[in-house]
């Protein structure tokens, strides 16, 4: 029987399905431990208060209360810390309050947690956490960023001043100075990359279990990387040993960066059970999630683009203030830093770049990395500025991208801020992009549009990313606390079956799948008889996790590497049981062979003969067949492309329907086209999300207005087009498998095109851009103000 | 406490509850029927969707009380006894139709429940509107749709009608 070809570029139905659409997904919430109480937590629904008292003697006394904690009782715990430091300009380390578990005298933010109480019933908890008295005094607060900077300010933590975090800085000033002062044009942009929310449909939770006769813990969690929160959680808030400490994380509902950090409900949980010898489980209702899930983006920049004359870009300048939220997040700091402003030559030559970034505490949500993370601000504004210049210059807004694309024969490209780009080739995406789009074609739909009286404008993006995350060294060069390699151990078992460890972790990307392909491709082995085992650091030598589109990039990076320990130590194997040297051993397709003979040993004859090691060079070499390997990536991956959104708007509504939507995106090797085609499309609904829909609102004081899906618009099935997309690829250069990742493409390359178009289509209304979402309100605004103009024209 | 007394997936259950309890918390919580899932707390994101006497219905949104005497169906039901996937079931996978696989039980029940009520064919407009009460975070929807227009000729075992523009 032959099989069917299951190894990479193999579009495989994902072997995860099979659980998921028949109810059988384990994830978090669905785990029960035996003599399990429930958590509930008593959130502040002030922005920013000092709490005067806290009565618990009748939640104590409610029915089924086992426990009240307060942050009097958590107060010697470390804090929840932040996973990358940045300096200021003078060289000194940023602002870095405590962030307490509990509550600990303030409250910072709506649904900054003040207590937790545990009951044997969730409904026990949830009514007795009603009984609790909390007498607090409201602060002076802030929400939003050129607020919070003012002098006179609410102080969301005492002792810093003017709520600044950091004052940051990358790129030769005096370089971008001195060009600016020769540019024949200088374009301006102000614009806001709005306040997000993730939403990933599963809501947080976590479950603490503490084994009194090994006093070993265990938190199930929803996270994307198990070994982090361990790390984090033990060594930094609880003073736990890793080796008493296992985190697991199941089947996890979608995660976009939600689920990276360190939240405190984990250590709560986890250390609840140590006290009271007993499992302790929270999980998040929507609601919770909402204040209290990190949010994403935030930035309010103004950026200058200086050009010759001829559309020759020579200098950008870019300042931008990035809003912190109440406390810093784990990955909080690096984002609007080093995976931001890194990103600002985007696909372009600009010789000179200086960017300053302030980053800003208000009482609000933490912020943090969220699908794209930094990149699809230094996206948005790029691709806004280029369109901008287009405008102001009077030049074609393609011509103007391909005039400063990085020529194909300039890779590696040296950036002015730090990157070096490996390959690329931002032409061909762009073209491909507009044959599918059908650009040209486009002036005639607009007509018609007109027709039928509607608005029709189509945009263009042309972006880059960096991801892979990261080069050990040059993180920690820049500030990382930690190293983001990855881990993978591949064993083959004595039957020939293989499991694969791997130290990332699958939260909706189908790993199970995609690292099968890798091992079925490297090693011969039947897809089916491959399994992928992630999230369980009792199971998993180590791992970083996923984000950052570094699983396949970096993670499959160390599969690869394992599996050729596998078949160097199988062929010293094969030459022992072949009587040849090991040097004439060849491995194909799941068979060693002796050069110019016709023996062969199978993968499964090996492995059985290094567990049952009867004629086995036992002095030379140790039994068994099971490797691990660390790999650390050489640098960043780049993968980039272009985006075309083609949009209608309603004028007497506003609406905006996106009515075609095409991506080109280069992402190195694919493995799996399928999975690849969906990641994008998912990527490219958050993006259309972010553009038309989603916006994280705050009144000026930080009470959160857009808290449940009523307020918060997500992206519905009849919000969005049918997507054409498609990879156009050149290989990464520099880890085995040329991947370059596929996760967050979507998500970064598409708001600044569905931006263009909206502002494509109300040319006429002398728009130059408008600030994201493009809700029908805004939309119609303008039109309304527009009319009496066009009406007397 | 009162007692509800229902069949679930063919079987008969009969549990005691508090008036308040959900369908979805009896589900989940008394019956360990997991594969329903609570995606929020206003009836907006279409996790818990089941079939209560063919219908769906937002398990959050009905009390547990409310369904005694009724026949529900929830995700892990609708397999066959040999373990024959449901024509649904199969057109996710083969289309790739969820990633994270949490809204998935929701949507394959709703989607269930939309193919069944349109005989007369289903065009790509009336699915998109259809799962209005179903959030997906991960697919963007592009699957889900194709894939449901795949199940309605092999639940219908007809060929799916063309559309008239």
């Amino acid at each position: 029987m032959t099989l069917p070809f299951q190894g990479i570029g193999a579009s495989v139905r994902r072997k995860e399905d099979l659980r998921f659409i028949s109810g059988r997904g384990h994830y978090t919430d669905d785990i029960n431990r035996p003599g399990q109480l429930h958590a509930y937590i008593k959130r502040s629904d002030r922005p920013h208060a000092k709490i005067l008292s806290i009565d618990t003697a009748a939640a104590k006394a409610a029915p089924g209360v086992v426990a009240v904690f307060t942050g009097a009782d958590t107060a010697a715990l470390g804090s929840i810390p932040c996973g990358w430091q940045i300096h200021n300009k003078d060289g000194s380390p940023m602002a870095e309050p405590r962030h307490p578990m509990l509550a600990e005298g303030f409250v910072r933010h709506v649904g900054d947690q003040i207590a937790v109480v545990i009951a044997e019933t969730r409904q026990q908890a949830k009514d007795a956490a009603e009984l609790l008295a909390v007498e607090m005094e409201d602060l002076p607060s802030v929400a939003n960023v050129t607020d919070a900077i003012k002098p006179g300010a609410g102080v969301v933590h005492e002792g810093i001043a003017g709520n600044l975090c950091y004052d940051w800085h990358i790129g030769d000033k005096a370089a971008m100075e001195a060009a600016f002062a020769q540019a024949a044009h200088v374009v301006t942009l102000d614009l806001t990359n709005n306040r997000l929310i993730p939403n990933a449909m599963e809501p947080r939770a976590a479950l603490g279990d503490f084994d009194s006769s090994t006093d070993d813990y265990t938190l199930y969690t929803t996270s994307q990387n198990p070994h982090v929160i361990r790390l984090l959680m033990g060594a930094f808030v609880l003073g736990l040993p890793e080796h008493k400490l296992r985190v697991v994380a199941p089947d996890v509902g979608g995660g976009f960066g939600s689920k990276i950090y360190h939240y405190a409900e984990e250590a709560i949980v986890t250390w609840a059970a140590g006290k009271l010898k007993r499992p302790v489980k929270w999980t998040a209702e929507r609601s919770e999630s909402f204040m209290s899930d990190a949010h994403g983006r935030d930035h309010v920049s103004t950026a200058r683009l200086a050009l010759d004359k001829d559309g020759t870009f020579l200098a950008l300048h870019v300042q931008t203030l990035s809003n912190m939220g109440a406390y810093l997040s784990t990955f909080a700091t690096a984002v609007p830093t080093y995976l931001y402003a890194t990103l600002l030559a985007g696909v372009y030559t600009t010789p000179a770049i200086y960017a300053e970034v302030k980053a800003v505490f208000t009482n609000t949500v933490p912020v943090d990395a969220y699908r794209g993370a930094g990149r699809p601000e230094a996206t948005y504004l790029l691709e806004r500025l280029v369109d901008a210049a287009a405008h102001d210059t009077g030049m074609d807004r393609i011509a103007i991208r391909r005039k400063n694309f990085i020529p194909r024969d300039a890779f590696p490209y040296q950036t002015p801020v730090a990157l070096q780009y490996d390959s690329g080739d931002y032409f061909t995406t762009l073209d491909m992009a507009m044959k599918h789009a059908d650009w040209a074609g486009f002036p005639a739909r607009r007509a018609e549009a007109a027709q039928r009286g509607k608005l029709r404008g189509i945009g263009v993006s042309t972006y880059l990313e960096a991801c892979g995350i990261a080069p050990s060294k040059v993180v920690g060069s820049l500030g990382a606390r930690a190293g983001l390699y990855e881990v993978a151990n591949v064993r083959v078992h004595p039957t020939g079956s293989v499991s694969v460890f791997t130290g990332t972790h699958s939260h909706g990307q189908g790993h199970e799948t995609t690292f099968a392909q890798l091992v079925t491709d490297q090693l011969g082995v039947p897809f089916s008889q491959v399994d992928v085992v992630h999230g369980d650091t009792a199971k998993i030598p180590f791992g970083m996790g996923t984000y950052g589109s570094r699983s396949l990039a970096v993670g499959g990076s160390a599969m690869v590497k394992a599996m050729d320990k596998i078949i160097a130590k199988g062929k010293k194997i094969a030459a022992h049981l072949m009587e040849a040297s090991a040097d004439d051993i060849e491995f194909k397709d799941g068979k060693f062979t002796v050069a110019g003979t016709d023996k062969v040993k199978t993968l499964g004859e090996i492995a059985l003969t290094a567990y049952v090691p009867h004629n086995y060079p036992i002095e030379e070499l140790e039994p068994g067949l099971d490797e691990t390997a660390f790999y650390d990536p050489k640098n960043f991956t780049f993968p980039g492309g272009c985006h075309i959104c083609e949009v209608e708007i309603d004028r007497d509504t506003g609406v905006v329907r996106v009515v075609n939507f095409t991506a080109v995106d280069d992402v190195g090797r694919v493995v799996n086209p399928m999975i690849v085609e969906g990641q994008v499309q998912g990527g490219v609904a958050q993006g259309i999300g972010q553009a038309l829909l989603e916006n994280a609102a705050y009144d000026a004081d930080g009470q959160l207005l857009s808290g449940s899906f009523m307020d918060y618009t997500m992206p519905r099935a009849d919000d969005l087009p049918n997507f054409n997309v498609s990879t156009e690829n050149t290989m990464c250069t520099h880890n085995p498998l040329g991947s370059k990742g596929c996760g967050e493409v979507g998500a970064i390359g598409s708001p600044p095109a569905v931006i263009n178009a909206v502002v494509d289509a109300l040319r006429d209304y002398g728009v130059r851009h408008l600030d994201m979402p493009a809700t029908s309100a805004k939309i119609w605004g303008i039109i309304e103000a527009g009319r009496p103009k066009m009406a007397a024209e | 406490m009162p007692q509800v007394s229902l069949t679930v997936n063919g079987k008969p259950a009969s549990v005691e509850v508090e008036g308040r309890t959900l369908l979805v918390e009896l589900l989940r919580e008394k019956l360990g029927l997991t594969g329903t899932h609570v995606g929020c707390d206003t009836s907006q994101c279409g996790a818990c969707v089941v079939h209560v006497d063919g219908m769906a219905v937002k398990s959050c949104t009905m009390l547990a009380l409310s369904a005694n005497g009724a026949t529900v169906t929830t995700i892990e039901g609708l397999a066959a006894a040999d373990g024959t996937l449901h024509p649904m079931q199969e057109m996710f996978r083969e289309h790739h139709a969820l990633q994270c696989g949490f809204c998935t039980p929701g949507m394959v029940m709703a989607a269930i429940d939309l193919v069944n009520s349109h005989p007369e064919g289903l065009t790509e407009e009336q699915i998109r509107h259809g799962l209005e009460g179903n959030l997906c975070r991960c697919t963007g929807y592009h699957n889900i749709v194709k894939a449901i227009s795949a199940a309605w000729p092999l639940m219908h075992q007809k060929g799916l009608p063309v559309a008239a523009e």
